[in-house]
C-alpha cells in the first residue's frame, strides 16, 4: 500500500509537468495552423455564404477538370504574428497545389482582419502570372472591390482573371492525379516480396533447400542495404528471406495476401488533394 | 575490455544507422541546389536595378544620394564572384551577404523615398519594376529560407555520431549559414521621436 502510493506520487508529479509542458509549448509558438486541404475554397472567417462558396468551387473545380490547373482560395481572420508572405508560403508548401513537376498552382490568401492578400504562385505558373500580371490582379481587380467590402466580388474577378492569365499558358493536358512517390513505393513492397518469394522458390528447386535459401538471402540482404543503407536491417531481411524460403514459399505468401486486402480500402473518399506542385515565393501581395 | 566495448558501441551505431555517406552527399548536393537559387534570385535582382535606375532618373529632382547609393551597392555586389565555392569560405561568404545586405537596405530606402513622389507613383513602367523588385526580394527570402534548412540538415549529420566519423574520414566540414546582416542595429532600441520634423524613413525594414 505504502509502496504503490510512493510510487504513483512521482507518477503524478511527472504527469503534471507534462500536462503543463504540453499546455505552455503551443503558446511558446503561436503561429496560425494551415488548414486541412478539403476543398479549393477554404472559409475560417465566415465572410461568404454557401452559395458563394458552391459557386467559386464549381469554377475551380471545372477549371482543374479542363486545365489541371489546381487553383485553391483561402480566408483566415489574421496571419499574425507572420506576414502574410510567410504563411502563404506555408499553405503552398503544405497543401502542394499543382501537378508534380509541372507545379500549375496558385493560392489567392486573403487575411481579412489584417487587410493584406496574396497571390501565391508555383513554379509553373511564373511564367503567365508573372509578378507584375500578379500584382496588376492583386491591386487593380481585387483591392478595389475589397475597399468597398464587396470580399465575394472582389475573389470572383480576381479568380476569373486569373484563369483566363492561366488559359494563354500552353500546359499539359489534364490528366488523372498520378499517385505520389511514397504511396508508389508502399504499393510496390508487396510486390517485391512476392519477387523474393518466387526468386527463393527457384533457386530453392534449382540448388535444393539450404544453398537455396542462403543465395535468396544474400540476394535479398543485397537488396534491402542497397535501398535502407543500414547493414543490421538489411541482415535482417536478408535472414527473414533465408526463413521464408527455408519454408517453403507458398505459405508466407498466403499470410501477407491476408494483410495487405486486410490493410486496403481505407484509404480515398475522392477529396481535393494536392498534386504535388512546388512553390518558391513567386507571386505579388497587397493590402487594402 | 573498454576499448572493445566501444569498438562494438561504434560497430552498432554503423550497423543500425549506416554510415552516413549518401546521405553526407545527397544533403551537399541539396545545399549546391539550394545556393544556386539564392545566387539566382540575387542576380534576378540585380539585373532589375539599371531598369529601375533608368525610370527613377526620368523624374527630375530624385535624391540624388539615394540613387547613387544604390547604384554603388550594385556595382560592390556583382563585383564579387559568386561562385558555388564560395559556401566553403566562410569570410568570402560574409563579404558576399555583406555586399547584398547593402544593396536590400539601399533599395528600400529608395522604394521609400519615392512614396514621395506622385508622378514616380503613377508611372506604370515604375509599378511594374516595383512589383517585380517586391517579388525578387520575397524570393530570395525563400530561397535562403530553403538553404539554411538545406545547410542545417547537412551541419547536424556532420556533428552527430556516427556520421561525424564518416564526414571525418572524408574532410566534410560544416558550411556556413546566413545570419542577419544588421545584428547591431536591431539590437538597438528604436529611437522615437515626436518632434515636428518626419523621421528619417527606410532606416529599418
Amino acid at each position: 500500500m505504502t509502496l504503490a502510493r510512493a510510487l504513483r506520487r512521482p507518477l503524478a508529479g511527472a504527469a503534471l509537468a507534462w500536462l503543463w509542458l504540453a499546455l505552455l509549448v503551443p503558446v511558446a509558438m503561436a503561429q496560425v495552423a494551415v488548414p486541412p486541404l478539403v476543398g479549393h475554397v477554404t472559409d475560417q472567417t465566415g465572410t461568404l455564404s454557401a452559395a458563394q462558396q458552391a459557386a467559386l468551387e464549381q469554377t475551380l473545380s471545372a477549371f482543374e477538370a479542363r486545365k489541371g490547373s489546381q487553383l485553391a482560395v483561402l480566408l483566415v481572420p489574421t496571419t499574425a504574428p507572420e506576414d502574410i508572405e510567410q504563411y502563404a508560403l506555408r499553405v503552398a508548401e503544405q497543401w502542394k497545389l499543382g501537378r508534380a513537376k509541372v507545379d500549375d498552382g496558385a493560392i489567392l490568401v486573403v487575411a481579412k482582419n489584417d487587410r493584406t492578400l496574396r497571390l501565391e504562385v508555383g513554379y509553373g505558373l511564373e511564367g503567365a502570372l508573372s509578378d507584375i500580371t500578379s500584382k496588376r490582379i492583386v491591386s487593380d481587380t481585387i483591392v478595389p472591390r475589397f475597399k468597398q467590402g464587396d470580399y465575394f466580388g472582389g475573389i470572383d474577378a480576381g479568380v476569373a482573371q486569373i484563369i483566363r492569365v492561366i488559359d494563354g499558358e500552353p500546359l499539359p493536358p489534364p490528366q488523372r492525379a498520378a499517385a505520389n512517390p511514397f504511396d508508389q513505393v508502399r504499393h510496390m513492397a508487396p510486390f517485391l516480396m512476392v519477387a523474393a518469394l518466387v526468386v527463393g522458390g527457384v533457386l530453392r528447386s534449382a540448388l535444393g533447400k539450404l544453398p537455396g535459401s542462403l543465395l535468396t538471402g544474400l540476394l535479398v540482404g543485397a537488396v534491402a542495404w542497397f535501398l535502407i543503407g543500414a547493414v543490421l536491417w538489411a541482415a535482417l531481411a536478408g535472414l527473414a528471406a533465408v526463413v521464408a524460403t527455408l519454408l517453403g514459399g507458398s505459405a508466407v505468401l498466403r499470410g501477407v495476401g491476408g494483410l495487405a486486402g486486410g490493410g486496403r480500402g481505407g484509404f480515398g473518399g475522392g477529396g481535393f488533394l494536392g498534386g504535388g506542385g512546388g512553390f518558391g515565393g513567386g507571386g505579388a501581395s497587397g493590402r487594402w | 575490455m573498454r576499448k572493445l566495448l566501444a569498438s562494438l558501441g561504434v560497430f552498432l551505431a554503423l550497423a543500425l544507422s549506416g554510415c552516413g555517406y549518401n546521405s553526407l552527399q545527397s544533403s551537399d548536393e541539396q545545399i549546391k541546389a539550394s545556393w544556386s537559387e539564392v545566387l539566382n534570385q540575387y542576380q534576378r535582382r540585380a539585373d532589375l536595378v539599371p531598369n529601375l535606375v533608368s525610370t527613377v532618373k526620368g523624374e527630375a529632382k530624385f535624391e540624388q544620394d539615394t540613387l547613387t547609393k544604390v547604384v554603388d551597392a550594385r556595382a560592390r555586389a556583382t563585383s564579387i564572384q559568386a561562385t558555388p565555392e564560395l559556401v566553403n569560405d566562410p569570410a568570402a561568404f560574409q563579404r558576399f551577404q555583406q555586399a547584398q545586405g547593402q544593396l536590400s537596405g539601399a533599395l528600400s530606402r529608395l522604394l521609400v523615398v519615392a512614396e514621395n513622389y506622385p508622378n514616380l507613383k503613377a508611372n506604370q513602367a515604375f509599378r511594374d519594376l516595383q512589383a517585380q523588385l517586391e517579388g525578387t526580394e520575397n524570393r530570395i527570402t525563400v530561397a535562403r529560407n530553403r538553404y539554411i534548412k538545406a545547410v542545417q540538415e547537412y551541419n547536424v549529420t556532420v556533428r552527430s555520431f556516427p556520421t561525424n566519423l564518416t564526414a571525418m574520414a572524408f574532410g566534410m566540414k560544416q558550411k556556413a549559414n546566413f545570419t542577419v546582416e544588421n545584428e547591431k542595429e536591431i539590437s538597438k532600441p528604436p529611437a522615437v521621436s515626436f518632434d515636428a520634423a518626419p523621421a528619417a524613413p527606410g532606416a529599418a525594414k
